[in-house]
This record gives structure tokens, C-alpha cells and sequence, in this order.
């Protein structure tokens, strides 16, 4: 049988992404560019007995999903730039607190209102460094319309098996981009719910790492009674200030990320193989950058183009081993200088780094690629 | 027989955070009696605060408990009823917490008719931090930022409830110790957003600097300005300058917000 295929903008295929994977509650704060994700779920999720609800403003959205995520609800809210500036206070509290929720940043520039309805790249730092303290950060960078769709499946499956928030960004030009895409069958793409407790409720504790760096969750209201802060806690769920206690548990949130890198990280190479000089490119940027690749081919420069979509953690690994085998490396992004720190210190100076940042609400073209390519190399 | 506090209290949580003399434990104490004569199961029951002193409530109580970020309790609380509207949800914390950097999500819990029961523990000052004035302490007070007095007006809570269209609000006292459960349980059985405001002192950080000899002189000012809402029609506006009605101040049926967005499913299904 022929598979659903639909004509949809990227926002509209998060939201299409979101119900397969299961979501049951939407709350959030109208912004722009990314309110259509909201519309579709008003609509979409009373539907299949799900909840919509528009809070009173962005901490208030973060607020509500956390709370419908204890009791055991796939939760998802979706922002702009200056909504997740908003968010970040809760954002810390889910991770400390290792609330599963899927947060949607379809980015426009910055800072503040900045420019509402152009795109830009310049909240990818702000994915990994926004909230205050240490914490692990899992973001990931969708380039296409299909990709939105499976990555926003990919995201609850990461916040539910990991226990924390995760972040879906992509830039305006994805989120309002209509392309055509393919619905996956149910059960094609996996689907993960949460680990909950096997033991019996008086013996659970929510943060027990006796069952591993990532311990069940418990819902709200299904007889394991247990307690939720933003304090430093013990494993009991408790607060503590006892030094011993504070250090585990934070360096085990950073480790049940660390550990699982193999598994979270996603990347796409093209033309790499033998590349000389690998562009280092994400979401939309990306896409211009693989029709530079060819272009550049075409000349005989041995270009070639490596995307993430796992930003964070970021790659660094095979990023370290591109920079050994290739003689330069291009980061063109929408924002003055982000991701291309992170290569920089990856690489170590094992090649050069070329650096194209475009924010004046225009995409970065090829033809821009192509001339800093050849600049650096 | 005395009240079996222990059932719902957490074994090996206390002592409880609070200092002597400060009206907290009482109003603990008024919440529990509420909740046992509701006959509401711990199980389904989930008690959502902020941050500061009243806000540490959850951590000694047997329910499902969720210690939020400073001002955020109804909104948390707000996700918890809608994505599970079967449960009990109550919320407990303080003045500043609610009105100050908590007030738009107040105002909107009120707005919506949620169900849910918001006990307000009003001292009047911001106590865990040391005694910053609060939207609620009066005006001419010191508190460690005002103490030349307080240039601010301050905030009727309850009034500011019914402004912003909860369907119930009763107040009373730390004094008032045995109405506190009363009108917290009827808060609870009310359909709708409820909101208590139990008026209590702090007199570490507000009593000593505004010459309160002892908490008992602080216990007796809440007696002394408590007037109840019956008693309040029979006095003249000189006699209840300086006064606060006690009691249950306002109640009305309207429809409540997850039984609407029942409403809102059925029509998205087709029914």
C-alpha cells in the first residue's frame, strides 16, 4: 500500500511527529515563527483524547508541561528565541528534577525580539548553556521537513529513555518551508516510553541508581508516592545539602548522557571520504552547503559536507578525526560564531577553521560557501 | 481522641524548617485536618508549592509532592489537573511566592476556574530570604529593604482572587486555628479554582523589626483585626478601618476549566 504523503510546512510536520509519538500534552505561548506547531495540536490532540492548553506565558507553558509529564503524559512545548530565554528557569528545573518534555525552538534571530519572522542559527549555544548550573543537554537540528517529523519522534524517544528535557531547534526557514513528506506506518519508526518502577511503592525512590544512571519514573496518582524539588536531592528525592550526595548526583546526570553519546549522537556525511575541505554545517545552512559540495566538485576542490543532527552532545569525535584528515574546515551559521567554537576546540589545530556567519535574516547561500571555501583552502 | 497527625505526615521529615512562633505549622496542621475530613486518598492527591518558607510544606506531607521554581506552583500545578483531572490537586505557598513573582500564574489559576485548592500562607514579608518586604506587607513597615517604611501599597489577596474570577475564597487566621480546616475543606469540595488565604506572622524577620514584643503579641493582632464576614454587615466603615473579614468571602458555580476541555474533546471527537 502506498504511504500517506502530504504536502506540510516543518511546523506542521513537528506536530505530525509529536502525535506519533505518542505526545498527549501540549502547553504553550503563542510566538513567532513557531505558533503553527500549537495550532495543529489544539486541534489535533483532544482528538486522540489528548490535552491543549495556551498558559498565561512561556515559564507558565514549561511550568504546565512538566507537571502533566509527572503524571506520566509525553509532553511537548514549542518557542521562539526570546520564549526560551523565558523558559531556560525551567528548563534547569527539568533537568535537576529529570522531567522528560520535548521543547520545540524554531529560531529566528536575536537577541530579544530581534527580527520575528527571519530565521537564524543563534540559539544553538543557548541549547547547551541557557540554564544556569551544570547539567546534560541533548539538542537535535532537523534540515528538512521529513527530517523534522522523524527527529521531533526521535526527541520524545530521547527525553523519555533518558529521563530530561530535550530540544528540537530548527531555523525559520525549515519551520515554514512546505515540502512534501511521507507519514511513516506505525511501528516503522520506534517508538520509547519511559521506564516506570517494578518495585513495590514503598520501596521506589525516583533518582534509585541501582537501577542505572537513567532510575524510573513513577506517575502522579499511580500509588508510588514520592517527591519532586528543584534543591539538590538524594536519591530518595529528598533535598540535601550533604557534599557527598550533592557531587553523585550531579555528575550522574552529566554521565547518563556522556555514556550514551554513541547512541544519541546522528550525523550525515557527504563527499567526506576524500574530502580536503569539509563544510560543518546544520539545518537549513546545511542544505546550501551540499549544493556548494557540488558545485565545488564540479571545479575539483574536494569539497565535502558534514551535518549534524545531533548538536548537542556534540560530535566530537569524528569532528576530531575530520580535522586530522582534512586540510580545512568551513562552518557557515546563521549567527556570528557558535558551533564554529566548538570545532575550533575539537580540532586542536589540526586544520584550518574558516568561519561564514550571515544575521542580517537571509539565508546563507551557496554561492558564499563556495567563495569562503576557496578563501580558506 | 486526639487528630493521628502521624498518618499523613512523612516519617523522618521533621522537624520542618519553620522557626518558633511562626504561624506555618498551624496552618499545616488546619491543611491536614482539611484534607482528612475531605476523605481524599494520598494516593490521588498531589500538593504542588513554590519557593520559601510555606513552600517547604510539601516535603513533610505523605501525598504526591512537587516543590516547584519560586512563583510556579499553579502553573505546574495547572499541567498536573489538566493531564490528569481525577486527581486531588492542591497548592500551598506564601505571599510573595503567589502574588509577586507567582502572580500571573495566580491570576490566570483564578481566571480559568481550574480545580484546585490554593492555600495562601500570608506573612506578609519574604521570610526564607531574611525579611524583604512583600506585595503584602503594609504600607510604613520595615522590613531589610524598607527600612526607612514601606513606600508600596499593598495587595488584598482575596480580593485580587475575586477580581481575577476564582469561584471560591475564604479567609482567616493563625489565630483562627480550628476555621482554618473548615474553610480549606470547603475550598476543596467547591468545584473550581478555591482560594484560602490564612493570614500568619513571621516573627523572626517581620515581628522584631516592626516592635512586636513577642509572638504572642502577634497572635493577638490577628485576633484583633479578624472580623467575621456576618459580623462585618452590622459594623460601620470607622469600626472596620484597620480590620480584614474572616471567613468565606466569596462563592459561586461556574463551569470548571478540565470539565470544559472535556467538553472540547467531545466535540473534537465527533460527539
Amino acid at each position: 500500500m502506498a504511504k500517506k504523503v502530504a504536502l506540510l510546512q516543518g511546523n506542521e510536520a513537528c506536530a505530525q511527529g509529536a502525535l506519533y509519538a505518542g505526545c498527549k500534552f501540549f502547553g504553550g505561548y503563542p510566538i513567532t515563527p513557531s505558533t503553527e506547531v500549537a495550532e495543529v495540536l489544539s486541534v489535533e490532540l483532544p482528538k486522540v483524547g489528548g490535552k491543549f492548553i495556551q498558559m498565561e506565558d512561556e515559564i507558565g507553558a514549561m511550568a504546565s508541561v512538566i507537571g502533566a509529564s509527572l503524571t506520566g503524559s509525553k509532553v511537548l512545548t514549542a518557542t521562539s528565541g526570546p520564549g526560551v530565554s523565558l523558559k531556560q528557569e525551567l528548563i534547569g528545573y527539568a533537568c535537576i528534577a529529570e522531567v522528560p518534555c520535548v521543547i520545540i525552538n524554531v529560531m529566528r534571530g536575536g537577541p530579544s525580539t530581534g527580527m520575528p519572522t527571519g530565521p537564524g542559527q543563534s540559539d544553538v549555544q543557548q541549547a547547551k548553556w541557557g540554564t544556569h548550573g551544570d547539567h546534560a543537554a541533548i539538542a537535535l537540528v532537523p534540515a528538512s521537513c521529513q527530517e523534522i517529523f522523524s527527529e521531533t519522534v526521535r526527541a520524545f524517544n530521547l527525553a523519555e529513555k533518558y529521563r530530561m528535557p530535550v530540544q528540537v531547534l530548527f531555523d525559520e526557514i525549515v519551520g515554514h518551508s512546505r515540502e512534501r513528506i511521507e507519514f511513516p506506518e506505525p511501528g516503522e519508526l520506534e517508538v520509547i516510553d519511559r521506564q516506570t518502577p517494578t518495585v513495590a511503592p514503598e520501596q521506589y525512590k525516583p533518582y534509585d541508581t541501582s537501577f542505572g544512571d537513567v532510575p524510573p519514573l513513577a506517575a502522579f496518582g499511580s500509588g508510588y508516592r514520592f517527591h519532586v524539588t528543584g534543591l539538590n536531592k538524594a536519591q530518595d528525592g529528598f533535598p540535601t545539602t550533604k557534599a557527598s550526595l550533592v557531587d553523585d548526583e550531579q555528575r550522574r546526570q552529566l554521565r547518563k548522557v556522556d555514556a550514551a553519546q554513541a547512541e544519541i549522537e546522528k550525523n550525515e556525511e557527504y563527499l567526506t571520504d576524500d574530502a580536503e575541505v569539509v563544510i560543518f554545517a546544520y539545518g537549513s545552512t546545511s542544505r546550501s552547503a551540499r549544493y556548494a559540495v557540488n558545485e565545488l566538485r564540479k571545479e575539483g576542490i574536494k569539497a565535502g559536507l558534514f551535518r549534524p543532527i545531533t548538536l548537542w552532545p556534540f560530535p566530537e569525535k569524528r569532528v576530531a578525526e575530520l580535522a586530522k584528515k582534512a586540510k580545512a574546515i568551513v562552518v557557515p551559521e546563521m549567527n556570528l560564531g557558535q558551533m564554529v567554537l566548538e570545532v575550533e576546540r575539537v580540532a586542536k589545530g589540526d586544520c584550518k577553521i574558516g568561519f561564514l556567519g550571515r544575521v542580517d535574516g537571509e539565508p546563507i547561500n551557496p554561492g558564499q560557501i563556495i567563495a569562503k571555501v576557496k578563501e580558506v583552502k | 481522641m486526639a487528630f493521628d497527625y502521624d498518618k499523613y505526615l512523612r516519617p523522618g521529615k521533621l522537624p520542618h524548617i519553620w522557626c518558633p512562633g511562626c504561624g506555618h505549622g498551624i496552618a499545616m496542621k488546619g491543611l491536614i485536618r482539611a484534607i482528612d475530613a475531605c476523605g481524599l486518598e494520598k494516593n490521588n492527591t498531589a500538593i504542588v508549592s513554590g519557593i520559601g518558607c510555606a513552600s517547604r510544606l510539601p516535603g513533610y506531607v505523605d501525598f504526591n509532592t512537587l516543590h516547584t521554581a519560586h512563583g510556579r506552583a499553579a502553573a505546574f500545578a495547572t499541567g498536573v489537573k489538566m493531564a490528569k483531572p481525577e486527581m486531588n490537586v492542591i497548592v500551598v505557598g506564601g505571599d510573595g511566592d503567589g502574588t509577586a513573582i507567582g502572580g500571573n500564574h495566580f491570576i490566570h489559576a483564578c481566571r480559568r476556574n481550574i480545580d484546585m485548592t490554593y492555600v495562601i500562607f500570608n506573612n506578609s514579608i519574604y521570610g526564607m530570604t531574611g525579611g524583604q518586604f512583600s506585595p503584602c506587607t503594609p504600607t510604613g513597615a520595615k522590613a531589610s529593604t524598607t527600612v526607612y517604611g514601606n513606600p508600596d501599597p499593598t495587595f488584598d489577596i482575596s480580593k485580587l482572587a475575586i477580581g481575577a474570577g476564582a469561584t471560591f475564597v475564604a479567609r482567616t487566621t493563625a489565630f483562627h486555628a480550628t476555621q482554618i480546616d473548615k474553610l480549606i475543606a470547603e475550598g476543596i469540595k467547591h468545584k473550581g479554582m478555591a482560594v484560602i488565604e490564612v493570614l500568619d506572622d513571621c516573627p523572626t524577620t517581620y515581628g522584631r523589626r516592626n516592635k512586636f514584643r513577642s509572638v504572642v503579641d502577634m497572635m493577638k493582632r490577628l485576633k484583633d483585626i479578624a472580623v467575621p464576614v456576618a459580623a462585618a454587615s452590622k459594623m460601620t466603615a470607622e469600626q472596620l478601618e484597620g480590620k480584614v473579614l474572616t471567613g468565606v468571602l466569596y462563592k459561586e458555580e461556574k463551569p470548571e476549566y478540565t470539565q470544559q476541555y472535556a467538553k472540547v474533546i467531545a466535540k473534537a471527537q465527533g460527539a
